[in-house]
């Protein structure tokens, strides 16, 4: 492989193996939302599957926390995201209130408890 | 008594708007702290600069690029990194049926979705789906587009200070960073979901997600999507035809 290549290489692999696998997801959507309006049965059942699957997503990474999340115990990281959904309807449903109470909680209850 | 359109005179304005709705929203600086975390791992792994801020352009997936990197990175077969980004950016495909029926007008050509198409990612999707409804129908796709712009600045802005920042963060404040993405993303959905089909399609996706991971259920998080979309739909139905 000469050096040029060699350069190109990882550019390559990023659009076969990252941009493409991706991307073909919201293209597929992109022709799935044809002729479709936004009160029709089956896009309301759609918005209800892309909801669940980012519930699922959300559970995830809270419970089974990849990488240096996982160092924080469990229990400490439900009280969190709990203390969090509690802020945001306490202070005028903010949604920074509640990521900063979330987060609060998470440091804080680690710092004093946590390891 | 619901409140006018907001109505913009061109496109261009819409789409300033937008970006600017973007950067008054929490996600630009959750985003901020997920593409810190992506830069510092590219970094990690020998990626170049270069490389990591295209993958924050072409792939715009958070979870998708974590995966991207850690795997080719880690030396993974090709084949086995193309299915598992493939995977995990399947939760996009419902995302964009169901935000692009909201931007289209009956002169919408094809073409003009094709951008808002590629910024549909969970933050896009999530504040599309909130404003876009109260734009003016004809101005939506512009102001949608502002939206992504405005996004994508703030995850390249981070991905290079992530890239500089690598190995320099504590250990807690990575900690917090990625705690950023399920807390914002939690109660950001719990705001939007108005409607009784959406509020439960919510709780079942909390209970069942964590349920079939628990159980090593292959595609967990697809079949949690297409499960407790389907049962919360069913459920809505339910309640319609008994009204």
């Amino acid at each position: 492989m000469n050096a040029l290549s060699a350069d190109l290489w990882p550019y390559l692999l990023l659009v076969l193996v990252g941009f493409l696998p991706n991307e073909i997801w919201r293209v597929l959507g992109l022709v799935a939302a044809r002729g479709l309006d936004e009160d029709s049965e089956i896009v309301v059942w759609v918005r209800a599957v892309a909801t669940a699957t980012l519930a699922a997503v959300i559970a995830k990474l809270t419970i089974f926390s990849p990488g240096t999340l996982a160092s924080i115990p469990l229990w400490i990281r439900l009280l969190a995201v709990a203390s969090g959904l509690a802020g945001y309807y306490a202070i005028r449903r903010s949604i920074f209130a509640g990521v900063i109470v979330g987060e609060l909680v998470l440091i804080g209850a680690t710092l004093l408890f946590g390891r | 008594m619901p409140e006018p359109l907001r109505q913009f005179s061109t496109p261009f304005a819409a789409f300033r708007g937008g970006i600017r709705a973007a950067w008054l929203s929490v996600f630009a600086y959750v985003l901020f702290g997920t593409y810190i975390g992506i830069g510092a791992l590219a970094y990690d792994f020998g990626f170049s600069l270069l490389w990591v801020c295209l993958s924050t352009i072409l792939v715009w997936a958070g979870p998708a690029q974590v995966i991207l990197i850690s795997a080719l990175g880690g030396g993974a077969a090709l084949i086995e990194v193309a299915i598992a980004v493939g995977l995990s950016g399947v939760r996009l495909l419902p995302m964009v049926v169901s935000l692009l029926p909201i931007l289209k007008t009956p002169s919408t050509r094809q073409r003009d979705l094709l951008l808002p198409t590629h910024f549909t990612a969970v933050s896009m999707w999530v504040e599309s789906m909130r404003i876009a409804p109260l734009i003016a129908p004809e101005r939506r796709i512009a102001f949608c587009n502002g939206i992504g712009t405005g996004y994508i600045s703030s995850a390249m802005i981070a991905t290079v200070a992530g890239y500089y920042l690598a190995a320099k963060l504590p250990l807690l404040m990575t900690a917090g960073l990625l705690f950023l993405t399920p807390i914002s993303f939690l109660i950001s959905v719990a705001r939007n979901s108005r409607q009784l089909v959406d509020k439960l399609a919510l709780v079942l996706g909390l209970a069942i997600g964590p349920l079939l991971a628990y159980r090593d259920v292959d595609l967990d998080i697809l079949w949690t999507g297409i499960g407790g979309g389907t049962l919360a739909y069913v459920a809505h139905r339910v309640r319609e035809s008994m009204r």
